[in-house]
C-alpha cells in the first residue's frame, strides 16, 4: 500500500512539474514584454529602467536558465507578483482557496448524494413514472449550461421567491459568529453548490442507474434471491455495494469540472474563491494571476485524484490483493 | 442504409433531437436572411420585454439590439465552433490513439503519458487560459477547445486499434507487404468509423458547452454574436431584465440536448449488439 501511494505521489510530482513547464511557456507567449509591462506599472518606462528590471527578474537570461529559476520559486510557492492587485500570487489565492474548497466539496457531497439516490430510485422502478421523471431530469441537467442554471436558480429561489441568499459568501454587515454565522454561509452556500453540482448530478443518476439494472441481473444476486432473502436487503447489500464501484471511478473525473466549473459559479453568485479570482484576473488581464489560479487548480485537482484512487482500492479489496 | 435509419427512428429521443437540431441549422443559415441587418444594431428602445412588440417577438437587450436576431447569429457561432473544434479533435485524437494502439510498446507508452497528462489538467480551466493567452477569435476558441476535448478520442481509437490489432486480416495485409501507414488508414481505421461518429456527436454538444461557457466570462470572439455572450452581458442587469438571459440559455440547452439524444440515437443504430445488450 505504500509502495503504490508513493508511486503514485512520484507521477503527480512529475505531472505537476509539466503543468509548471506549460505555464512557464503560456507566460512567455502571453502579449507584452513582461519588464516592459512591469515597467509600465512602476510609472517609469524608460529603456534603462526596464533593462534593469530584466536584470533583476532574470529575464536576459536563456529560456531554459529561466524555466529552472521560476520552478525553483514555485517550489518556495512564490507564484509571481501581481501588479494589478499589488500583492503576491500565491498569497491571493491563499486568501480565497478556502472558500472554493469548501464550494467544490459542497457540491460533490450533493452530486453524489442526490445523484445515486436518484439513480437507485429510478432502478427499482424501471419502466415506472418515477423512473421516467428521474431519466428526463438527468438527460435536461446534462444539457444544461452551468452559468445558465445558476443564474435561473438566483431569478426563481432568491429574487422570485426570496427564499436563499443569491448573491456573497455571508450576509454582509450582518456580523454574526459561532454557529449563527455558519448557518448564514451555509444558506449562501445552497445555490451555488447546487447548481455546481448539478452536471455531475446527472452523471451520477444515469451511471448508477444503468450499473444497478446491469449487477442486478449477474449470477450471484439470482443466487441470493434463491436462498429466500428479502428484496431490499439484496438491493442494499449485494447489488447497490458493487454497483457503487464504476460510480466511485466517476468521483476523480468530477474534480477537474468542479474547479472549471467554479470559475463560472462564483462569477455568478459572486463567491469569494479562486474561481472568481480567475474571473478578475481575466477581466484585468492579470496573466501572472491567471496562470497562478491555474496551477493551483491543476494541483487541486492531482490531489483529488490521489485521494480517490487510493480510496478506490479500500472500496474494492479485489484491486488491493492484485 | 434503410436499416440504420430504422434502428436510428426506433430511438424516439433520436428524432425529436433530430428534429430540434434540423431547425437550429435552418435558423443558423436562413439567419441573413430573415435578419438582414446585423444583431449588433439598435433597432428599439432598450429593455424592450418580449411579446410587447409583434416586430421584437423577444425583446432587446441594454442597448436596444433584438433579442430573437441575436439568437439567430448565435446558432451561427455555436454550430461553427462545435463543428469545426470537434473535426480538429479528431484530428489530433485519431492519428495519437491509432499509432499508440497499432505500434504499442514504448510509442504506446509515451503517446498515452502525453493524453494522460491532458487528461489531468482541468479542461475548462486550461481552456480559458489559452484563450486570454492567444486573444479571444473564433480560431483561438476552436484551438483551445480542440486542445482540451482530444484525449476521449486517442483512448477510444487505442482501444479500438488495440483489438483490431490481433486480427487475421490484419496479420494478412502485414504478411502481404503492406506499410504500417497502409494497413492503418485502410485496414484499421475504417473499422474504427462508428464509435468515433457516436463519440464525436457527443463531442459537438460539449464544445458547444465550452464555447458558451467562454463567451460568457468575456473571452468570445468580440466580433461574433454568440449565446454565451448574450447571457454574460445579461448577467448584472437579471434582476430588471429576466428575459435576455432566459432565451439564450433555452437554445443553448435545446441544442445540446438534441445533440446529446441523436448520440444515443446514433449508438443504439452502429452499435446493435451493444445497445440491445443495454436494454
Amino acid at each position: 500500500m505504500l509502495r503504490f501511494i508513493l508511486m503514485r505521489l512520484g507521477k503527480a510530482a512529475i505531472i505537476l512539474i509539466a503543468i509548471l513547464t506549460l505555464n512557464f511557456f503560456l507566460i512567455h507567449a502571453a502579449p507584452g514584454d513582461p519588464a516592459a509591462v512591469m515597467a509600465g506599472e512602476a510609472g517609469a518606462a524608460d529603456a534603462k529602467f526596464i533593462a534593469q528590471l530584466r536584470e533583476q527578474f532574470g529575464l536576459d537570461k536563456p529560456l531554459l536558465t529561466q524555466l529552472g529559476i521560476y520552478l525553483k520559486g514555485v517550489l518556495q510557492f512564490d507564484l509571481g507578483f501581481s501588479y494589478r492587485q499589488q500583492m503576491p500570487v500565491a498569497d491571493l489565492i491563499l486568501d480565497r482557496l478556502p472558500a472554493t474548497l469548501l464550494l467544490t466539496m459542497t457540491a460533490f457531497v450533493i452530486s453524489l448524494v442526490l445523484g445515486t439516490l436518484a439513480g437507485v430510485l429510478a432502478s427499482a422502478r424501471v419502466g415506472k413514472w418515477s423512473d421516467t421523471a428521474i431519466s428526463t431530469l438527468a438527460l435536461l441537467f446534462y444539457a444544461t449550461p452551468l452559468y445558465w442554471a445558476a443564474l435561473m436558480a438566483v431569478l426563481l429561489f432568491s429574487v422570485y421567491f426570496n427564499w436563499l441568499p443569491g448573491f456573497g459568501y455571508e450576509t454582509v454587515g450582518a456580523n454574526y459568529t459561532g454557529l449563527r454565522r455558519a448557518l448564514d454561509i451555509g444558506q449562501h452556500l445552497i445555490l451555488p453548490a447546487t447548481t455546481l453540482g448539478l452536471f455531475f448530478m446527472a452523471v451520477y443518476m444515469r451511471m448508477t442507474r444503468a450499473s444497478m439494472l446491469e449487477v442486478s441481473q449477474l449470477d450471484f444476486v439470482k443466487t441470493a434471491r434463491a436462498k429466500g432473502l428479502k428484496p431490499g436487503i439484496i438491493q442494499r447489500r449485494h447489488i447497490f455495494r458493487n454497483a457503487m464501484l464504476p460510480v466511485v471511478t466517476l468521483a476523480g473525473l468530477q474534480a477537474g469540472q468542479l474547479v472549471g466549473g467554479a470559475v463560472l459559479t462564483e462569477t455568478v453568485f459572486a463567491w469569494p474563491g479562486i474561481g472568481r479570482l480567475m474571473f478578475e484576473a481575466l477581466a484585468q488581464r492579470d496573466y501572472n494571476l491567471l496562470l497562478g489560479v491555474f496551477f493551483v487548480s491543476a494541483a487541486m485537482v492531482l490531489l483529488f485524484n490521489l485521494i480517490t484512487d487510493i480510496l478506490y482500492r479500500f472500496v474494492d479489496p479485489r484491486i488491493r490483493v492484485a | 442504409m434503410a436499416d440504420f435509419w430504422k434502428r436510428f427512428s426506433r430511438n424516439r429521443g433520436a428524432v425529436i433531437g433530430l428534429a430540434i437540431l434540423a431547425i437550429v441549422i435552418l435558423v443558423a443559415l436562413l439567419a441573413p436572411l430573415i435578419f438582414p441587418q446585423s444583431p449588433w444594431r439598435m433597432v428599439q428602445r432598450p429593455f424592450l420585454p418580449p411579446f410587447a412588440m409583434d416586430q421584437y417577438p423577444l425583446g432587446t437587450d441594454a442597448l436596444g439590439r433584438d433579442v430573437i436576431s441575436g439568437l439567430a447569429y448565435g446558432a451561427q457561432v455555436s454550430l461553427l465552433v462545435g463543428l469545426v473544434s470537434t473535426v480538429a479533435a479528431l484530428l489530433i485524437g485519431i492519428p495519437i490513439g491509432a499509432l499508440a494502439g497499432y505500434f504499442g510498446g514504448w510509442v504506446d507508452d509515451a503517446l498515452m503519458r502525453f493524453t494522460e497528462f491532458f487528461q489531468t489538467v482541468p479542461s475548462f480551466a486550461l481552456a480559458i487560459v489559452l484563450v486570454a493567452i492567444f486573444q479571444p477569435s473564433i480560431e483561438s476558441i476552436i484551438a483551445a477547445i480542440a486542445i482540451v476535448s482530444w484525449p476521449p478520442v486517442a483512448r477510444l481509437v487505442r482501444g479500438e486499434v488495440l483489438s483490431l490489432r490481433s486480427r487475421e486480416y490484419v496479420e494478412a495485409a502485414i504478411l502481404s507487404g503492406q506499410t504500417s501507414l497502409t494497413i492503418i488508414l485502410r485496414q484499421v481505421l475504417p473499422n474504427t468509423i462508428s464509435p468515433i461518429i457516436v463519440l464525436a456527436s457527443l463531442m459537438v454538444a460539449t464544445a458547444i458547452l465550452l464555447e458558451s461557457s467562454l463567451s460568457f466570462l468575456g473571452l468570445g470572439d468580440p466580433n461574433l454574436m454568440s449565446w454565451g455572450y448574450m447571457i454574460g452581458a445579461a448577467r448584472t442587469v437579471i434582476r430588471q431584465a429576466w428575459w435576455l438571459s432566459f432565451f439564450p440559455g433555452v437554445a443553448i440547452l435545446l441544442t445540446v440536448l438534441a445533440l446529446n439524444l441523436i448520440g444515443e440515437g446514433l449508438n443504439d443504430a452502429l452499435n446493435p449488439r451493444l445497445a440491445r445488450r443495454g436494454k
